[in-house]
C-alpha cells in the first residue's frame, strides 16, 4: 500500500499530539489535522494517535469510518468535489460528474487517478446553489458549468 | 484622519461572486483608482453575499445605489471613466427584470429585493464582513450592550415576546428553550451554534456566516448571558472554508476589543467561543448527534429526553440554536421583541430566509415576512419560470419536506400551514420545478440522499429507506408494478413510526407528498411505461437524424463515448452506452439530435 511515510511528518504528528492529545473532545480535530499532514490516515498514524491519546484503536476506527471526510487510502494531490445537491441535480450535475470521470480516466467506483493527481468525490451542496451546477477543486469553487468547461478547469490544476 | 469618500464601490466577495471572478475585480478596481489619483475619494469595499449570486460578480456604486451585474475585470475601466468620473451609468452592465427586460439602475427598485424584508440579512452585502468597525457602524453590538444592562430573565422575556421560533427546522420557540437551559441545574453551561447546514440546496446560513459573522457572535454572547453559560461552540461544515475563516477573524477582533473574553463591556460577564469543523455527516446536524461529534465520537442521535437543555455537551446543560435563529437575536434586543412580533402570522413571527433555486429566473437568497405566499416568492421575487416553461411544483424543506403543486401557490406560508400541506419549513430550501421535472425522480433523489445519510442505528430508517429506494429505482427504470404504490405507502408509515430521530421520521415525506399531489406521474411510469416529463432514462432516448452533417462535435462532448461516426459521415448513438445527459443535443449546431 502506497507511499512511505516521511519521518518529518511523523515529527509533526507528535507535535500535534503533544499539543492536543491530552485535551478532551479533540479526537476529530486531531484526525482532521493529521489528514492535512499526511493527505490521508495511514494505519501507522492511527496507531500512534491511539498510543498517545489512550483511545482504543477500535474507537478511532469507528470514528474514522463514520465520517465521510476521513480516508484510509492515499488521496490525490487535488480533491475535486462534484456537487450533487438538489439545485445542482436539477441543473445537470450528473452530466458534469460523468464528464469529470471521463476526463480523469476514472472507471466504475474508482476515485483516485493512478498518478495520484486527482481524487474525485461527490458532495451534497456546497452552498453555492445560485451558480449550479458547481464543483469545488480544493478550496476553490467553479460554477455555472457545462460538460465542456470541465477540461479547462482540470487543466488549471494539472 | 481619513478623508470621507464621495463614492463607495461595493464589490461582492461572497463565495458565489468570488468563484465567478470578483477576486480579480477588487485589485483591478483599486489599482486603476490609484493610477488616476482617485483612491482617496472613492472607497472600494469587499462585501458578503447579496443573495443574487447567479448574476455575479456584483458591483454596487453608492451614493446612487447603482447595481451592476456580471462585471468582468475588463469592465472596470468603463465603470471608472463613465460612472465615477463623468457620472454616466454604464447601461450595458445594469440588471434587467426577467419579465420586461427593462434595466433597473437602482438597487432598491429591483423586484427581487422589493418584497423582501431584510432583518437577519440586513448587513449581508452592505458591510465589509471583515471589519468590526463597520458592524458597529451598522448598530452592531448595541443589542449586546442593552442585554448586559438587563437581567438575564428580562432578556429571555424579550426573546419570548418576539415570538421567534428556531430556524433550524423544528420551529421550537427560542425564548422557551433559553428558559429551560437557564432553569437547568449546574454551574457549567454551553451555548452551541448549529452551522452544519446539511440540507442539499440551502445556503442561507453560509451567507450570514460569511457576510455578517459578528451578528452570530453577538447572538451567541447574548444567549450565553441569559442562560448562564460562559463557553460557546460553533459547529460549522468543513465545506464552508470562507465562513470558518471569517468567524475566526471575527472572534479574534471581538477578543481584542473586550466583546468576548473576560468581563465583557465591563459587565463582569465572561464568554468565549470555539469553532469546531464538521467532518462530513448530514446526521450531525441533529442536535444530539452534533454534540456527540463535538465530543469526538461517532455522530449518532440518541433518544430525547434528556434534552440538551438539561444534559448536552459533556453532560452539561447546553442551549443549541441554528445560525439564522442567532442572527435574529441582536436586533430583537436592540429594537425590542414587539417590533419583531409585528411581522408574520399568528403562530410564526418575523421573517424567514429562503434559498430559491431550481427552474427560476432569480436564484438566490430571499428574506421575507412569514405569511407571504409561495406565488409572491416565486413570481414577484423570483421572477417566474425561465424559458416560458410551466410551473409544476416547489419543493420546500429539503429531504424532510415535500412538494407543493400549483393549486397551493396562494397558501400563506408559516410553520403550521406548511406541515398541514405535507411539506415543512425545514431550513428554508425552495427548489422550483417546471414541467420538465419528473416528480418520481425528485422523490428518488431525496430518498437516495436520506438513505445514504442514515446513521444506521434504527432498522426502519436504515433498511426501510433502502427498500423504498429500490422500489423508486424500479419504477424509474420501467419495471414498476401495481403493488408498488401501496408498498411505498406502507413502508413510509412504518419508517415514520419506528425511527428515533427526525431524519428517519421525515425521510418518507418527499415520497408521500409527491404521491399525494402527483400520483399521475407515478402511474404513468408504472401503467403506461412513460415518463411524462421525459427525464427517466429508461423511457427516453436520443437519436441522430438525417440532418447530421458529420461535424463530430457531439462525439467530442459525449461523456461516455456513446457516439460513433466519421467526420462528414452520419453519426450514431449507441443507446446501451448513452446515459441521456443531453450534452450532444445541446452541442449540435444543426439540430440533428432528437429526444424521444
Ligand atoms: C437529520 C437532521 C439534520 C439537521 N440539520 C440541521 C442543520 O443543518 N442545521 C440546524 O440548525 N439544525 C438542524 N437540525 C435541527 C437540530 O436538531 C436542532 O433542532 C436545531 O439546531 C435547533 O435550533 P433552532 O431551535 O434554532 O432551530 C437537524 C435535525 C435533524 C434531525
Ligand atoms: S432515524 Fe435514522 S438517522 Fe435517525 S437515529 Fe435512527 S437510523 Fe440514525
Ligand atoms: S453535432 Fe450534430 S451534425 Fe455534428 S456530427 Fe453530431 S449530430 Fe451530426
Ligand atoms: S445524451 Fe449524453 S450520453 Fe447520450 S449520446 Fe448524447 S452526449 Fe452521449
Ligand atoms: S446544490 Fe450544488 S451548491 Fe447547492
Ligand atoms: S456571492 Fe455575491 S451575491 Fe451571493
Amino acid at each position: 500500500m502506497g507511499e512511505k511515510i516521511a519521518e518529518k511528518d511523523m515529527v509533526r504528528l507528535d507535535e500535534l499530539l503533544a499539543d492536543l492529545g491530552s485535551q478532551r473532545g479533540t479526537l476529530i480535530p486531531i484526525l482532521q489535522k493529521s489528514q492535512e499532514i499526511f493527505g490521508y490516515l495511514p494505519r501507522e498514524v492511527l496507531v500512534r494517535i491511539s498510543e498517545k491519546t489512550g483511545s482504543p484503536l477500535s474507537r478511532i476506527y469507528g470514528v474514522v469510518t463514520f465520517y465521510s471526510q476521513f480516508h484510509l487510502k492515499p488521496r490525490g494531490r487535488n480533491i475535486v468535489r462534484s456537487c450533487q445537491g438538489t439545485a445542482c441535480h436539477v441543473r445537470g450535475a450528473k452530466g458534469i460528474l460523468s464528464e469529470l470521470k471521463k476526463e480523469l480516466g476514472l472507471e466504475g467506483e474508482e476515485a483516485t487517478t493512478k498518478d495520484l493527481g486527482f481524487t474525485l468525490e461527490t458532495v451534497a451542496c456546497i452552498g453555492c446553489c445560485g451558480l449550479a451546477p458547481v464543483i469545488m477543486v480544493n478550496d476553490e469553487t467553479h460554477g455555472r458549468l457545462v460538460p465542456d468547461s470541465v477540461k479547462g478547469i482540470l487543466d488549471q490544476y494539472r | 484622519m481619513e478623508k470621507l469618500a464621495r463614492a463607495h464601490v461595493l464589490v461582492c466577495g461572497g463565495t458565489g461572486c468570488s468563484s465567478s471572478g470578483s477576486k480579480e475585480i477588487i485589485p483591478e478596481m483599486r489599482d486603476k483608482l490609484k493610477e488616476k489619483g482617485m483612491d482617496m475619494e472613492v472607497k472600494v469595499v469587499e462585501t458578503g453575499c447579496h443573495g443574487l449570486c447567479e448574476l455575479g460578480p456584483l458591483v454596487i456604486v453608492y451614493p446612487e445605489g447603482v447595481f451592476y451585474i456580471r462585471v468582468k475585470p475588463a469592465d472596470v475601466d468603463e465603470i471608472i471613466e463613465n460612472h465615477l468620473i463623468k457620472g454616466r451609468v454604464v447601461e450595458r452592465l445594469l440588471y434587467r427584470e426577467p419579465a420586461t427586460l427593462a434595466t433597473v439602475p437602482d438597487y432598491d427598485d429591483i423586484a427581487f429585493y422589493k418584497k423582501q424584508k431584510r432583518y437577519a440579512l440586513v448587513n449581508c452585502g452592505h458591510i465589509n464582513p471583515e471589519s468590526l468597525e463597520e458592524y458597529i457602524g451598522a448598530d452592531g453590538y448595541e443589542g449586546l450592550a442593552k442585554a448586559l444592562s438587563m437581567k438575564p430573565e428580562e432578556v429571555i422575556g424579550e426573546v419570548k415576546k418576539s415570538g421567534l421560533r428556531g430556524r433550524g427546522g423544528g420551529g421550537f420557540p427560542t425564548g422557551n428553550k433559553w428558559q429551560f437551559t437557564r432553569a437547568a441545574a449546574g454551574d457549567k453551561k454551553y451555548v452551541i451554534c448549529n452551522a452544519d447546514e446539511g440540507d442539499p440546496g440551502a445556503f442561507m446560513d453560509r451567507s450570514v456566516l460569511e457576510g455578517d459573522p459578528h451578528r452570530i457572535l453577538e447572538g451567541m454572547i447574548i444567549c450565553g448571558y441569559s442562560v448562564g453559560a460562559d463557553e460557546g461552540y460553533i459547529y460549522c461544515r468543513a465545506e464552508y472554508p470562507l465562513a470558518i475563516k471569517r468567524l475566526q477573524g471575527a472572534i479574534k477582533q471581538a477578543m481584542d476589543t473586550g466583546l468576548l473574553g473576560e468581563n465583557i463591556l465591563g459587565s463582569g460577564f465572561n464568554f468565549t467561543i470555539h469553532i469546531k469543523e464538521g467532518a462530513g455527516a448530514f446526521v450531525c446536524g441533529e442536535e444530539t448527534a452534533l454534540i456527540a461529534s463535538i465530543e469526538g465520537r461517532r455522530g449518532m442521535p440518541r433518544p430525547r429526553p434528556p434534552f440538551p437543555a438539561n444534559s448536552g455537551l459533556w453532560g452539561k446543560p447546553s442551549n443549541i440554536n441554528n445560525v439564522e435563529t442567532f442572527a435574529n437575536i441582536p436586533s430583537i434586543l436592540r429594537d425590542g421583541g414587539d417590533y419583531f412580533a409585528s411581522q408574520g402570522t399568528e403562530t410564526s413571527k418575523g421573517t424567514k430566509v429562503f434559498a430559491l433555486t431550481g427552474k427560476i429566473n432569480n436564484t438566490g437568497l430571499a428574506e421575507v415576512p412569514m405569511g407571504i405566499t409561495m406565488r409572491e416568492i416565486i413570481y414577484d421575487i423570483g421572477g417566474g419560470i425561465p424559458d416560458g416553461k410551466k410551473f409544476k411544483a416547489v419543493q420546500i424543506g429539503g429531504p424532510s419536506g415535500g412538494c407543493l403543486p400549483e393549486q397551493l401557490l396562494d397558501l400563506a406560508i408559516d410553520y403550521e400551514s406548511l406541515t398541514k400541506a405535507g411539506a415543512m419549513m425545514g431550513s428554508g430550501g425552495l427548489v422550483v420545478m417546471d414541467e420538465t421535472t419528473c416528480m418520481v425522480d425528485v422523490a428518488r433523489y431525496f430518498l437516495n440522499f436520506t438513505q445514504d445519510e442514515s446513521c444506521g442505528k434504527c432498522t426502519p430508517c436504515r433498511e426501510g429507506t433502502k427498500r423504498m429506494l429500490e422500489i423508486l429505482n424500479r419504477i424509474c427504470d420501467g419495471h414498476g408494478t401495481d403493488d408498488d404504490i401501496p408498498l411505498l405507502e406502507s413502508l413510509a408509515s412504518s419508517i415514520k413510526a419506528g425511527s428515533l430521530c427526525a431524519l428517519g421520521q421525515t425521510a418518507p415525506n418527499p415520497v408521500l407528498s409527491t404521491l399525494n399531489f402527483f400520483r399521475n406521474d407515478y402511474e404513468a411510469h408504472i401503467k403506461d411505461h412513460k415518463c411524462p416529463a421525459g427525464v427517466c432514462a429508461a423511457f427516453v432516448g436520443y437519436t441522430i437524424t438525417d440532418n447530421c452533417r458529420g461535424c463530430g462535435l457531439c462525439k467530442k462532448v459525449c461523456p461516455v463515448d456513446a457516439i460513433t461516426g466519421e467526420i462528414k459521415g452520419k453519426h450514431l448513438i449507441d443507446p446501451n452506452k448513452c446515459i441521456k445527459c443531453g450534452a450532444c443535443q445541446a452541442k449540435c449546431p444543426f439540430k440533428a439530435i432528437d429526444k424521444g
